[in-house]
């Protein structure tokens, strides 16, 4: 009836009684009571309400009276052909392309340059993550001002004569957009930088002296042996941005919705159905698209490392 | 060869700890900045906020006190003056509040703060002991509108304000009434001898199923022309034009000069919105205008297509950077001489008079001659507020013959109450009570007294794409489905 095992035990092991079942004894029981908090509230705040946001997306909810009658894929179907929906998916798109393109070229570059054993890293370091610290808010706010077609950045080219440069920004009722997205991607790429940097000091010496001695030069160097060996800080940062981006809201609140809902974005046109026009059920609709695309964009992550986890 | 080094860290450490530490004195020192008034700590972003463009996120006219300041402190002075008037006093029998009072609304910039600071003034006066929460939020009333929003969630989470500022009429109907959360004031209008004073038609617009349930502080009228004197008589212009063609006509001209006719302001749906509606009243006149919202009128009609034309035409004579603009930047734009016009509400001459500019004349849009475009300001009691006693008593201010008097001197709006003394006010609001009087009332669409904020969502919305894409076909379909979605009936 005793235990046979040498672990240590918190609990007395009474001589009498039948065995405790394997998962109530000892540290398991207090493992499981310590987790047990942030089970439950994931379990609520998280899941369940994920759950009831589908709920509600099914339901007639589109009003200041709460109506729960079940209409099935009506407001989906309706979302669907709402242009400011389509627009919205297309800004996705193109913002997605933008930023995570812009982040990842600009964050590799910038930690290739830093890796280059320079003096003053530290200072550099700092100075390119330091938008990272500044509220979505106030990078819109500035963004907006200096994009401004009538002020900003275009009197700057008129000055220096290079008026073709000139350009909308985002006041473009097509492309403003990926205006949008260079400010955002100003904000993060030092945070894909921070990132490329840790991988970069991950490679050792002797692979690049390996290479050289191999006789490549420096650029068939980073091609065909440093960005391949970086693939799981890529993987990392496209998994990110791409979060990112379809999560994007203070910069459309801030700059505006733009010409004809150029610069809109999903989670703000949910912001307005929901809290301006009450309609609740249409504003759970979007966030369901939302989550299906962060799901579309999360699983192969979580299953590809899973994979690399267990080989 | 560690030493040196380490040296060097210390050095540059100490270096970089007196920089910063210098920086953020020098920044402490620094001449303050005049603050926003007290905008709520909740998230909200400052979406289209309508401030000036020169400094970030909601900082009000340089003129002004920080609205949270000193609500007990006199307003300062503006358009035609300063409003003086004797100290209000309490009525026979009336019970002081203590505690704290809450009030919600979007007036942030000059003129509303000034107009807010006078109730307040009067509050303070009534019931010294009441501790007064300013909870102004930038971003007016667009679909950017971070007031409702933030209401929102407070009505919904049973956490409401002791009272705040909504429209009279379908916006507050729609969005609070219907599901329960407001009291009925009939009891208030009674004690108060409002059912007296206020219009019959303005306690038709507050009422619902037989019960008023806000009570109005002002009237605004939006369908104004607004124009720079000097730029119109640069073009050989003495009188504002009383047709949409004479308009394009004066628009004409200015294009010869290079400057914009009409100043825009549409970096989110809204503003062009506001200036469409009062195409619509003048193709439709004001019993087809009013039935666009019973269903006499289809959105279909022919004349709501020559409106969108019209719409779609006027764009032409605007600021070419429409959509990069917003609200606050627009008045500065007529102050600095660079748009001629702007077709706005009688909030408008508040914040000219803030910045000093005198130099405007005002007519009533063109084609809307005779036509009152209305809307109100009011506040309502929501159910179960935590100070219940000085929430009845702001109402009380708010419908008094002396509020509303000083009120409306600083906001450019005329007093809903129908015994106002208008001695001291500009000539602007003398000839608005004027037309207030003789012109027939239409209620507005973006201002939430047509209808209910969804279907002036879908307006707006479709008036935006309008604005850019200029498909009038596309836009009257979307109107004609937004009318079907709000299920306009009689």
């Amino acid at each position: 009836m005793e235990t046979t095992s040498a672990k240590p035990s918190l609990f007395v092991e009474t001589p009498t009684a039948r065995r405790r079942p394997r998962w109530l004894r000892s540290d398991m029981a207090i493992a499981v009571l310590v987790i047990s908090p942030s089970i439950f509230a994931v379990a609520v705040f998280i899941y369940s309400f994920i759950v009831w946001s589908f709920f509600i997306s099914g339901t007639k909810w589109n009003s200041a009276i709460v109506d729960l009658t079940w209409v099935g894929l009506d407001n989906w179907l309706n979302m669907l052909t709402t242009d400011r929906f389509q627009t919205d998916v297309r800004n996705l798109v193109l913002y997605a392309a933008g930023f995570m393109s812009q982040c990842i070229i600009l964050g590799f570059l910038l930690a290739v340059l830093i890796d280059q054993k320079i003096k003053g890293e530290a200072l550099f370091r700092t100075i390119f993550i330091f938008p990272f610290a500044v509220s979505g808010i106030v990078t819109g706010v500035v963004w907006r001002w200096l994009m401004r077609p009538e002020s900003g950045i275009n009197l700057i080219f008129q000055s220096v004569g290079l008026d073709f440069l000139k350009s909308p920004w985002y006041t473009d009722a097509d492309w403003g957009i990926l205006a949008v997205s260079v400010a955002g991607a100003w904000q993060f790429s030092g945070y894909v930088m921070a990132l490329y940097l840790a991988g970069l000091r991950g490679i050792s010496m002797d692979i690049r002296e390996a290479a050289l001695i191999d006789g490549c030069n420096t650029f068939t160097l980073y091609r065909r042996v440093i960005i391949p060996l970086l693939t799981p800080v890529t993987f990392t940062a496209v998994v990110l941005t791409g979060m990112g981006s379809i999560r994007v809201f203070d910069l459309p609140a801030v700059i505006g919705t733009g010409a004809a809902f150029g610069t809109d974005a999903l989670a703000f046109f949910m912001f307005s159905l929901t809290f301006t026009s009450q309609r609740y059920a249409l504003g759970a609709t979007i966030a369901c698209v939302m989550m299906i695309f962060s799901a579309l964009l999360v699983v192969p992550y979580l299953r590809s490392t899973r994979r690399e986890a267990e080989q | 060869m560690e030493t040196p080094r380490l040296t060097n860290r210390r050095d540059f450490l100490r270096l970089a700890a007196l920089g910063s530490a210098t920086a953020f004195l020098a920044a402490a020192c620094a001449p303050a900045v005049s603050t926003t008034p007290a905008a709520a700590p909740t998230t909200a972003p400052a979406a289209a906020a309508p401030k000036p463009t020169t400094a970030p996120a909601a900082a009000a006219q340089p003129t002004t006190a920080p609205a949270a300041a000193a609500p007990g402190a006199t307003p300062t002075p503006i358009g035609g003056g300063k409003f003086s008037a004797p100290p209000v006093t309490a009525p026979a029998e009336y019970k002081p509040a203590t505690g704290k009072l809450e009030i919600f609304s979007w007036w942030t910039s000059g003129g509303e703060t000034e107009a807010l600071d006078y109730l307040y003034a009067d509050y303070k006066v009534l019931n010294p002991q009441v501790e007064v929460i300013n909870s102004a939020m930038t971003g007016g009333t667009a679909s950017g509108g971070n007031m409702k929003a933030v209401l929102q969630t407070r009505m919904l989470g049973g956490d409401a304000p002791e009272s705040f500022q909504i429209h009279l009429g379908h916006e507050l109907i729609d969005n609070h009434v219907i599901a329960g959360r407001m009291e009925p004031l009939d009891e208030l209008y009674a004690s108060e001898g409002w059912n007296k004073v206020f219009p019959k038609g303005l306690i038709d617009i507050a009422s619902y199923q037989g019960h008023p349930w806000s009570v109005p502080v002002n009237i605004h009228r939006a369908n104004v022309l607004w124009y720079n004197k000097k730029m119109f008589s640069d073009v050989g212009v003495t009188d504002a034009p009383k047709t949409w063609d004479e308009f394009f006509v004066i628009g004409d001209k200015l294009k010869a000069k290079g400057l914009p006719l009409i100043g825009v302001a549409e970096s989110g749906p809204g503003f062009w919105a506001h200036v469409t509606e009062t195409i619509l009243i003048s193709t439709l006149g004001a019993d087809a205008y009013r039935g666009l919202f019973t269903g006499a009128t289809k959105w279909d009609d022919k004349r709501v297509t020559d409106a969108l034309n019209t719409s779609a035409k006027a764009l032409d004579y605007a600021n070419k950077d429409f959509t990069s603009v917003s609200w606050g930047d627009i008045n500065d734009l007529v102050v600095g001489g660079k748009v001629a016009t702007i077709i706005q509400g009688d909030w408008t001459p508040g914040v000219l008079w803030s910045k000093g500019f005198n130099d405007f004349g005002w007519a009533p849009a063109p084609g809307n001659a005779g036509i009152y475009d209305m809307l109100s300001d009011s506040f309502g009691l929501p159910k179960g507020v935590k100070n219940r006693d000085a929430a009845v008593n702001w109402l009380k201010v708010c419908g008094s013959k002396h509020g509303q008097e000083g009120f409306n001197f600083y906001k450019g709006s005329i007093p809903a109450r129908t015994d106002a003394d208008f001695g001291k006010y500009t000539d602007y609001h003398k000839s608005a009570s004027k037309d207030w009087q003789s012109n027939q009332l239409v209620p507005s669409i973006v201002h939430g007294a047509a209808a209910k904020d969804s279907f002036n969502v879908d307006y707006q919305t479709a008036i935006n794409v309008l604005a850019t894409k200029k498909d009038v076909a596309a836009a009257q379909s979307a109107l004609v489905k937004a009318a079907k979605d709000a299920d306009f009936k009689a």
